[in-house]
């Protein structure tokens, strides 16, 4: 008896101590992570006097904040411009790729047998050839078409970037959906394309929501190509306008390069935080045959 | 050996209560099948036994010990579930070892102990080969080796037939009885299936909305039902249940018989039945139709011999000897003891 | 259609050929679909691949756009010089590290964010700010937090008597390269970390529950059951870190530029400062090309775990 009482209280106590780890543990991760966000966030809003003494604590307001340098950023900066732009290429590319993909990964999934499979690994390998080794007979392709330092050059070389990872995703969707389905809307007198278009379109729609969340990250995140094609100031994406604009010679705008940083970093994480869920199911819907 | 008590047991997640006040006791060594439809909390039940849950009320005891805040490793039991559960990536002699490491039993006791299971359950010659090479029966009988190897006191099943073939699952019932009756210890047995409970258990605990609705021997919840559901679960057809004011009069469909077979000393009731349809079965014939004089959309069975002279679409009088006649509360589903209409 | 043939002349064999031609159709239906979708690839991805490799045997530069072919010429003078190699073995050293480090942090944090705790989306949500950040952004908050005078982490440790004046973390060679590293797998484990957990559902909850009746306890269970299990998914997820690290030149580029004097130069940021601000192409791309080892290598394990659980 007295033994099972100690198993019980032993057991009690590793219970708790395991829930004090499991929080000690998840607050570290958590500021491991966004330290210096943290940091930067408490930057973007110090006064000069305060930042650039060295001796001040730096996690401190020793002056009171200020919201210039904020402001500075949107007013005295291009970096609205850098956020249009990103905006317009995000759109482009997402309708780019959703009209080419869908229907490959479609054909993929559905049509092509054993194919399918083959191609899957094509897609992906391809997937694998980086625009690090790219970038140079790329921005040659670039020039010779007369899209040098142009909005248009992202455009057309980001879906070589997107377009890959979409038709595997969709792939996996598509997979998952029955033939059944389209069957009996063909057997119900729709064309094999109307069929499709009804019934099989709806059901990956959140595959396509997946899409774009990847391609507007990727034309917020994407370097190499955007610094090789273009270097006029009005024409670049956030990725590489804020790192070049806003150093002028050696000359940094900290706070405002700081605040640029944030805001555009918590929107993003809000929104892959919501559809995290539902991301990784549409991950493992996309891994997992059929 | 051991026994099992409940007492009060509920398990609430959230607003949905999954097991509702539930008292229960086992005998020693005896076969105990929790049966019941998807929902009814019968698995819900077998957890807590285990101790994967924790009760929102309630006490659990086992061979007279208060079990509610132990972990599993401490409660002396072994849980053989749906799936079986092993070890993937372990060949089939860790997979049967792995309890007794974790106990900290020595390299030599362990293999003596996983040898003297696998032989037990006739899977001695498998134990270098991994679950994924073995075929479902196999697998089924690891996984209760596994559990043999512990020595529990408890042993609990949660559907480990229904992932077999149905053509192996009689196969596999009969060994999983035999095996029960040479180690004798005391198993709960969880299942949906009225036909594997009846054949399977020495009682039958019949659950529905987390209550048992009656604990008794495979007789008693099929000759004596406790009330309407299970009197409507237990038995395939299942017991014809008429309406009738305040009552409900149920009978079983072989014991509605052509009056004329029915001798008067076993004062039959009598009732106009006619036969929409008649089913040939080889050994039986099961007639379906109505009864006069009751809700004419209430559909009645009769389980005749293949020679009674039964026409369809024709009224017959039909009796029901009065000792194999139940009365119910048409209230509250509850069984009425004696008495007729 | 052909049935009225069928009816009228059951000698003919027009089934059959009925069959045929509606293969055909299907079959021109789905290679239709799947065109533009080639075309795209082949033309800008085929075919500059196709161009690189041409680019390395020529001496193609800004002042010279003619396409002259030299051999191997411009492959030697690649390999000749030092940089070159202190890049290569940077970009070994970065990769083999960071991600050595992710599969142990990664791991921990899939199984963190597995267990239910409050603030779980608080956790979340600042985990995974360094890699749903751009990258050049994300690396411009180390730049502040690592700088020569304001660095608060030097702040710190000056309060706590540790170190009297700052460390110049990205001004020393040995420090830039740990800079680097530390950015790389803060980027990469909350990715990793995604990944391992998708992989963490297919495992059966009644594994876990299994080996909670059989007595193991939490480290048990942890390194003998569910880790093994993971094995595939934390290695799929691991060559993904590894692309991203030995591909990678924008964390190279905003916190380094490459120094302190090319200290921290990767492959990537070479063949850049080479092809693009140097103007000399073709060195550009020779040196690009050193990539492809590498990545075929990557990809080969990556099909081979994935046919193992049938990811692709």
């Amino acid at each position: 008896m007295t033994v099972l009482d100690a198993d019980r209280r032993s057991a009690d106590r590793r219970r708790v101590w395991g829930r004090v780890a499991l929080y000690v543990c998840a607050i570290g991760a958590a500021l491991a992570a966004a330290f210096p966000f943290l940091w930067s966030t408490i930057t973007m809003f110090k006064q000069d006097q305060d930042l650039y003494t060295k001796d001040n604590n730096p996690f401190w307001f020793n002056e009171p904040p200020t919201f210039e340098h904020v402001s500075y950023l949107f007013t005295n900066t291009e970096f609205l411009t850098f956020v249009r732009n990103t905006v317009v290429v995000g759109l482009a590319v997402v309708a780019i790729t959703l009209v080419v993909s869908l229907p490959a990964a479609y054909s993929l999934a559905r049509l092509v047998g054993r194919w399918g499979e083959r191609m899957g690994i094509a897609i992906f390998l391809v997937y694998l050839i980086p625009p690090t080794l790219l970038f140079i007979p790329m921005s040659r392709v670039v020039s010779a078409l007369g899209l040098h330092e142009s909005l248009w050059s992202l455009i057309l070389v980001y879906p070589t970037i997107t377009i890959p990872i979409s038709v595997w995703l969709l792939m996996g969707f598509f997979k998952g959906i029955p033939r059944d389905i389209e069957e009996q809307a063909m057997v119900d007198g729709y064309s094999r394309a109307g069929a499709v278009v009804r019934t099989v379109i709806p059901l990956v729609f959140p595959g396509m929501v997946a899409v774009t969340v990847f391609a507007f990250t990727l034309a917020a995140h994407e370097f190499i190509y955007a610094l090789s094609f273009v270097s006029a100031t009005s024409e670049k994406t956030i990725s590489i306008g804020v790192p070049t604009a806003l150093v002028r010679g050696d000359v940094f705008f900290w706070q405002s390069l700081q605040a640029a940083a944030v805001i555009v970093a918590v929107p993003i994480a809000l929104v892959f935080n919501l559809f995290l869920d539902r991301f990784i199911s549409g991950f493992t819907m996309g891994a997992v045959k059929g | 050996m051991f026994v099992i008590e409940t007492r009060g047991l509920t398990k609430r997640f959230g607003d949905t209560v999954a097991v509702d006040g539930i008292d229960l006791t086992s005998t020693e060594g005896e076969f105990l099948v929790l049966l019941g439809p998807s929902g009814c909390g019968k698995t819900t039940l077998l957890r807590l036994l285990a101790g994967l849950e924790e009760p929102s009320e309630g006490e659990i005891h086992i061979g007279g010990t208060l079990m509610n805040g132990l972990p599993p490793r401490t409660r002396k039991i072994a849980m053989v579930f749906q799936s079986y559960a092993l070890y993937p990536h372990m060949t089939v002699h860790r997979n049967i070892a792995f309890p007794l490491r974790a106990e900290g039993i020595d390299k030599e006791t362990q293999d003596q102990k996983v040898r003297w299971a696998a032989e037990l359950l006739g899977i001695d010659r498998y134990l270098n080969r991994r679950p994924r090479q073995l075929s479902g029966g196999e697998r089924q009988r690891v996984a209760l080796a596994r559990a043999l190897v512990r020595e529990p006191n408890v042993f609990l099943l949660d559907e480990p037939l229904s992932n077999l073939d149905a053509k192996l699952r009689a196969a596999a019932r009969d060994d999983l009885l035999a095996f029960q009756r040479g180690i004798g210890t005391t198993t709960v047995y969880v299942t949906h299936d009225q036909v594997e409970a009846m054949g399977m258990g020495d009682r039958i605990a019949v659950m529905s909305e987390g209550r048992i609705r009656q604990l008794g021997t495979p007789e008693e919840v099929y000759a004596d039902p406790a009330d309407t559901f299970v009197a409507t679960f237990i038995g395939s057809p299942p017991m014809n249940l008429l309406r009738d004011d305040g009552h409900i009069i149920g009978f079983r469909p072989e014991n509605f018989r052509p009056a004329s077979l029915i001798p008067a000393d076993q004062h039959p009731t009598l009732f106009d039945f006619h036969v929409n349809r008649a089913e040939y079965l080889g050994s039986d014939r099961y007639l379906y139709g109505r009864v006069e004089g009751f809700d004419e959309h209430t559909k009645v069975i009769a389980r005749v011999p293949v020679d009674a002279t039964v026409l369809e679409g024709a009224t017959h009088s039909f009796g029901v000897a009065a000792t194999d006649l139940r009365l119910f509360d048409a209230a509250t589903g509850l069984r009425i003891e004696g008495g007729r209409q | 259609m052909s049935e009225q043939a069928v009816a009228d002349a059951p000698e003919q064999p027009p089934p059959v050929r009925a069959r045929r031609h509606l293969l055909d159709n299907e079959r021109f239906l789905a290679f239709g679909a799947m065109t533009p979708a080639v075309v795209y690839i082949l033309a800008l991805v085929g075919f500059p691949f196709v161009l690189a490799v041409v680019l390395a045997f020529s001496d193609v530069t800004v002042g010279d756009p003619s396409l002259d072919l030299v051999g191997f010429d411009t492959l030697r003078q690649v390999v000749a010089d030092p940089v070159f190699w202190q890049s290569l073995r940077n970009t070994l050293v970065f990769t083999l590290v960071s991600n050595g480090l992710v599969v142990v942090l990664a791991t921990a944090l899939a199984l963190i964010l597995t267990k239910n705790f409050r603030g779980k989306w608080l956790v979340r949500f600042l985990v995974l700010l360094p890699w749903t950040t751009p990258v050049s952004l994300a690396t411009i908050t180390w730049l502040w937090t690592l700088d020569s005078i304001f660095s608060p982490i030097d702040w710190v440790l000056r309060q706590v008597g540790l170190i009297e004046s700052n460390v110049i973390w990205l001004g020393h060679p040995k420090l830039a390269l740990a800079s680097v590293i530390v950015v790389h797998t803060w980027r990469i484990v909350p990715l990793a970390a995604v990944i391992i957990m998708a992989g963490m559902i297919s495992i059966p909850g009644e594994i876990r529950d299994a080996s909670d009746i059989d007595g193991a306890r939490f480290w048990r269970r942890t390194l003998e059951i569910e880790i093994p299990l993971m094995a595939p998914i934390i290695g799929v997820a691991v060559l993904f870190g590894v692309i991203l690290t030995v591909t990678d030149m924008t964390v190279v580029y905003v916190l380094t530029r490459g120094g302190p004097t090319n200290a921290t130069q990767v492959l990537s940021s070479w063949a850049y400062f080479k092809g693009i601000e140097g103007g000399d192409l073709a060195q550009g791309a020779g040196t690009a090309l050193f990539l492809l080892p590498v990545l075929i290598a990557v990809a080969a394990l990556i099909l081979r775990f994935a046919r193992r659980r049938d990811v692709l």
